[in-house]
Parts: C-alpha cells; sequence; structure tokens
C-alpha cells in the first residue's frame, strides 16, 4: 500500500488536468452549450454535424491526408537515407525537433512565400509557370503544410531508421549478396524486415504530429485560404473560443481521438 | 555521391533558420526576396524587437514556465514511475494504462474544458494556470519513461539496503534515484524543449503574450508588427536562439534522447 504514497501525487495532477478535462470533453460533446449559459441535451446530433458538416468533413479528410505527408515522405525518404548513408547521418537532423513550431512556420512561410527562395529557385531553372504563394494557393497550401511537416520529422525519423539498419547483422548482408541479390532485393530481403519496428515508430509519431498539428498550421495559414488547409486540431480551438460551439467542439475532439486510435493502433499492432 | 547527399541534408535540416536569419536582416518593413544577404544588415532589428515587442519580458517568461514545469515534471514522474515499477500495487497496471493513454492524447481533446477548468480556478491568465495544466499533460511520458528506468533496476540493491535498515523512500531516495541520473536528464532536455516550444495551452490559458511560453509570444509579434517580416524574423530568431544554440551543442544527448522517446511510444 505504501507504493501508492509514490504513485498518487502524480496521478493527483494528471487526473484533475487530463483525465477530468477529457471525460468533460466526452460529456459536452452531447450537448449544445455555447461555454456560459444553460447546456441542452442533443444526443448524437453533434457528431452528426461533424460528419455532414462540409467544412468539419473536410477537416477530418485534411487531417488525414496529413498523416500521408507526414508519415510518407519522412518514412520513405528517412529508409532510402538511412541506407545510403552508412554509418549514418549527422547529428544536425535533431535541429527541427528543437526549432519551436511557430518559428519553423513563420521560416517556411518566408522561404515558400510569392518572392521566397524557393519559387527562386524555381524561376532559376526556367520553371516560372509554377511559381506561386505555395501557402496561399487552395490549391498547394494543404501540400506546402504537409511539406513543413516533412522537414520537421524527417530528421528524428532518418536517425530512428539508421539506428535500426546499424543494428542488423552484416552476415545477412553477405549472405543474401553472396546469392547474387542486387540492391533493391538486398533492402526488400534484409533492411526492410529488419528495420519494421523503427518504421512503426516513425509512422506513430508522424501521424500523431499530424493528427494534432495546430501549432503550423495556426502560424502559416490558420486554416486557409478558403478551409483548404483547415484540420481538426485548429477547428476544435474556432469552434470553441470563436464560434462558441463547445459542444460540437468537443464531439470533433472525441472523433480526432477515434481517429488517433484507429491509425496507430494497427500500425502498433503490426510492428510489434 | 554520399557526401553530397550528407551535405544536401544538413543544408535543407538547417534552411528554414538560414532564411529566419538573413530576413531578419532586411530593413523593416520591406518584403525582402528569398535568401538574400541585405546590402545593409539592420543588426540593430534584434534590439528594435527586443524594445519595441518587449521579446526581453516573454523570454523571460518562457523562461519561468520552464523552471516551474519541468523540475515539478522530474520529481512526480521519477517518484511514481518509482512506484509503479518497484510496488505491487493492485491496479498499478490500470494506473499505467492511464498514463499511456496520455502518450496519445492530441492536447486539443482537453483544451475546452481545461479553459473552463482553469476560470473556475481563477487562474485564467497567471503563470500558475498555464504550469499546472503543463505539469499534467507531460506527465504520461514522464511516469512511463521513468516506470521502464526503474523496472530495470536491480532487485538485489533495494535487499541489501533493506537490510541495512533504509525505508522505503531511502531506498528510493538514496540508491536508485541517484543510478537514474542519465534517464532523468534526457527527461529533462526533452521537457525543457518541449515546454519552451508550446504553444496551444499558452494561446488559450494566457490572453497577454507576454506571459506566456517563449512560443506562444509569437503571436504577439504579430499583433505588433503584423506583417513587418524582418522583425518577425527577428523576433522568432530570439525565441529559438536560446533552445536551438545549447541543443546542437547537446546534440548527441538530444538524438539519444528523442530516440528513447520514440523507443517509449513503442512499448506501449
Amino acid at each position: 500500500m505504501r507504493g501508492w504514497l509514490f504513485v498518487l501525487p502524480a496521478l493527483a495532477v494528471y487526473g484533475v488536468f487530463v483525465l477530468r478535462p477529457l471525460a468533460l470533453t466526452a460529456q459536452s460533446s452531447l450537448y449544445r452549450w455555447d461555454g456560459v449559459g444553460p447546456s441542452t441535451w442533443v444526443g448524437a446530433d453533434n457528431y452528426v454535424a461533424v460528419v455532414t458538416d462540409p467544412g468539419l468533413r473536410d477537416s477530418l479528410v485534411h487531417a488525414l491526408l496529413l498523416v500521408v505527408a507526414f508519415a510518407g515522405g519522412p518514412v520513405l525518404l528517412g529508409l532510402a537515407l538511412a541506407t545510403a548513408l552508412r554509418p549514418g547521418p549527422s547529428l544536425v537532423l535533431v535541429l527541427p525537433q528543437a526549432v519551436p513550431p511557430v518559428a519553423a512556420g513563420l521560416a517556411w512561410s518566408v522561404l515558400l512565400s510569392s518572392t521566397g527562395a524557393v519559387n527562386r529557385a524555381l524561376e532559376a531553372v526556367g520553371l516560372h509557370g509554377v511559381a506561386r504563394t505555395w501557402l496561399g494557393d487552395s490549391s498547394t497550401a494543404l501540400a506546402a503544410v504537409g511539406v513543413i511537416g516533412a522537414w520537421a520529422l524527417l530528421g528524428v525519423c532518418t536517425l530512428l531508421l539508421s539506428a535500426g539498419v546499424r543494428r542488423l547483422d552484416p552476415a545477412l548482408y553477405e549472405a543474401v549478396r553472396l546469392d547474387g541479390a542486387r540492391r533493391w532485393q538486398e533492402f526488400r530481403a534484409v533492411t526492410l524486415p529488419g528495420v519494421r519496428r523503427e518504421v512503426g515508430v516513425c509512422v506513430v509519431i508522424t501521424s500523431l504530429a499530424a493528427l494534432s498539428s495546430f501549432d503550423v498550421v495556426y502560424v502559416t495559414t490558420g486554416g486557409g485560404p478558403g478551409g483548404a488547409t483547415s484540420v481538426p486540431a485548429l477547428e476544435v480551438f474556432y469552434l470553441a473560443f470563436a464560434e462558441r460551439e463547445v459542444g460540437l467542439a468537443s464531439a470533433l475532439a472525441v472523433v480526432l481521438v477515434v481517429l488517433v486510435l484507429a491509425v496507430i493502433g494497427p500500425v502498433l499492432r503490426w510492428s510489434r | 555521391m554520399t557526401a553530397l547527399l550528407r551535405a544536401g541534408l544538413v543544408a535543407v535540416t538547417v534552411l528554414p533558420l538560414v532564411e529566419l536569419f538573413v530576413t531578419a536582416l532586411h530593413p523593416p518593413g520591406t518584403y525582402p526576396p528569398g535568401l538574400t544577404w541585405p546590402a545593409d544588415p539592420h543588426w540593430s532589428n534584434f534590439g528594435l524587437a527586443l524594445r519595441t515587442a518587449r521579446v526581453d519580458r516573454a523570454l523571460l517568461s518562457g523562461l519561468l514556465v520552464v523552471l516551474a514545469t519541468v523540475p515539478a515534471v522530474l520529481v512526480l514522474s521519477a517518484v511514481a514511475g518509482y512506484g509503479l515499477a518497484r510496488f505491487p500495487l493492485p491496479g498499478g497496471r490500470a494506473v499505467l494504462g492511464l498514463f499511456a493513454i496520455g502518450l496519445v492524447l492530441p492536447r486539443e481533446a482537453i483544451v475546452v474544458p481545461l479553459y473552463q477548468q482553469v476560470r473556475e480556478l481563477g487562474l485564467l491568465g497567471t503563470t500558475t494556470g498555464l504550469v499546472l495544466p503543463l505539469i499534467a499533460v507531460h506527465l504520461p511520458f514522464g511516469v512511463v519513461w521513468m516506470r521502464a528506468r526503474f523496472a530495470s533496476a536491480s532487485a538485489e540493491l533495494s535487499d541489501c539496503a533493506r537490510v541495512d535498515g533504509a525505508g522505503p523512500w531511502a531506498v528510493f531516495r538514496l540508491v536508485h534515484l541517484p543510478l537514474a541520473g542519465d534517464a532523468l536528464r534526457s527527461l529533462a532536455l526533452l521537457l525543457v524543449v518541449w515546454t519552451w516550444n508550446h504553444l496551444l495551452l499558452a494561446l488559450v490559458l494566457v490572453d497577454d503574450p507576454l506571459r506566456r511560453t517563449a512560443a506562444g509570444a509569437l503571436g504577439a509579434f504579430q499583433g505588433r508588427w503584423g506583417t513587418d517580416v524582418p522583425l518577425l524574423c527577428a523576433g522568432a530568431l530570439l525565441i529559438t536562439a536560446p533552445v536551438v544554440v545549447p541543443l546542437l551543442l547537446l546534440r548527441h544527448r538530444f538524438a539519444d534522447a528523442l530516440l528513447a522517446w520514440t523507443s517509449v511510444r513503442r512499448r506501449r
């Protein structure tokens, strides 16, 4: 029983400031409430609104597209880099994990602006037609946010995968090489199965980052232009604090939690 | 070929920071073309940012939040992690499961009731009202991390100390805690970075941007200067440098800590 004295202080703080709010989110998702006045029971109406309202449904789709960008880019590139760069890449790659996302977002807005470095590079190679205000164009804004997220996560994924590759037994490589395997076959037969766990971890952390991508979107586009980069994390914030739709915001937050579990659950099982 | 790849990778990694730096040196109020060294570098922009937007106060507030949050998380995590690892608690696994939920929980899922709760406590807009939730959201990782560390410690050690007459607290404090120094230092490093860079809770719980976390102050610059890009970049660099420069020096430990952080996610 003495053990509980050790656990209780942390559990109390966690219970009051995380678990209680979480339970209250679930509860208020069933009410219509402006955050101040009386609330009305509406059952599942808020959840129906989350999946039928085009704006909110779009934000969920955007979140899933960002999962593809945040996870796909760093994992595929990271695998290629970890295979190509042995014994491993420079540790400077940890840098994006230390930069405040708000500062990174600002820096990328400058890089991707109409007169920014990205457009100047494109124009330098003759691609004048491609140049645009990447974050201000509704057809490219979400992809641009995806690039920023991929930049933030590429380093840590590459380092993690690279550590996985280093741990693999060199004898395995020798064995498949004796069998006459080419580099691609070598990668398929030895590297990829060997770093499966690391790939799983990368997919989990990048997916989590994509699904709660509040900071970068808030600083770069604010969800615009025209809702092109709206994400649930941002919509919860706007719904609750600008539009005073606390019930709807809570329902969206619950759906976001379900989405997180639905995305990372299978990955965790696969990579075990 | 690989040397080129290495160099390219580093270049892409530092590119945004280089852009922040050169843009911050352009004359205030201009829209500088990307990645160009200004004809007449305005080093004074950093001083201007410090004075006119009171970035100095924002940095001080950010530091205060870190100093209040990180030690509290370290102490609570170490003690709770030890309790969960070394005592056969009925329901201990369930408690660990509760903390594990927090590992994957988006902050957005709790932010609205948290705002109501901090308001009811009368702590809205105060450092305390921001620090308490920040401690709580970082506890899941801290507890799971420290529990894993203490679970791998040798049982004979505790037995020896007990035979010598040490109580449970003394065994923890004098035997196990000193041996967990490395895990605590790595945890501290990650917590400093995460707290310094935290935006969402600071934005919601504190109206005055100069009383938030360091990252939360960037909103103040945007309000103050609107679209004055060079000054915005100068301000952003001022809040970035205090965490990025030390971490570049400590990059080995930071890389180790980050990789260990990811492995905690896996074990769950």
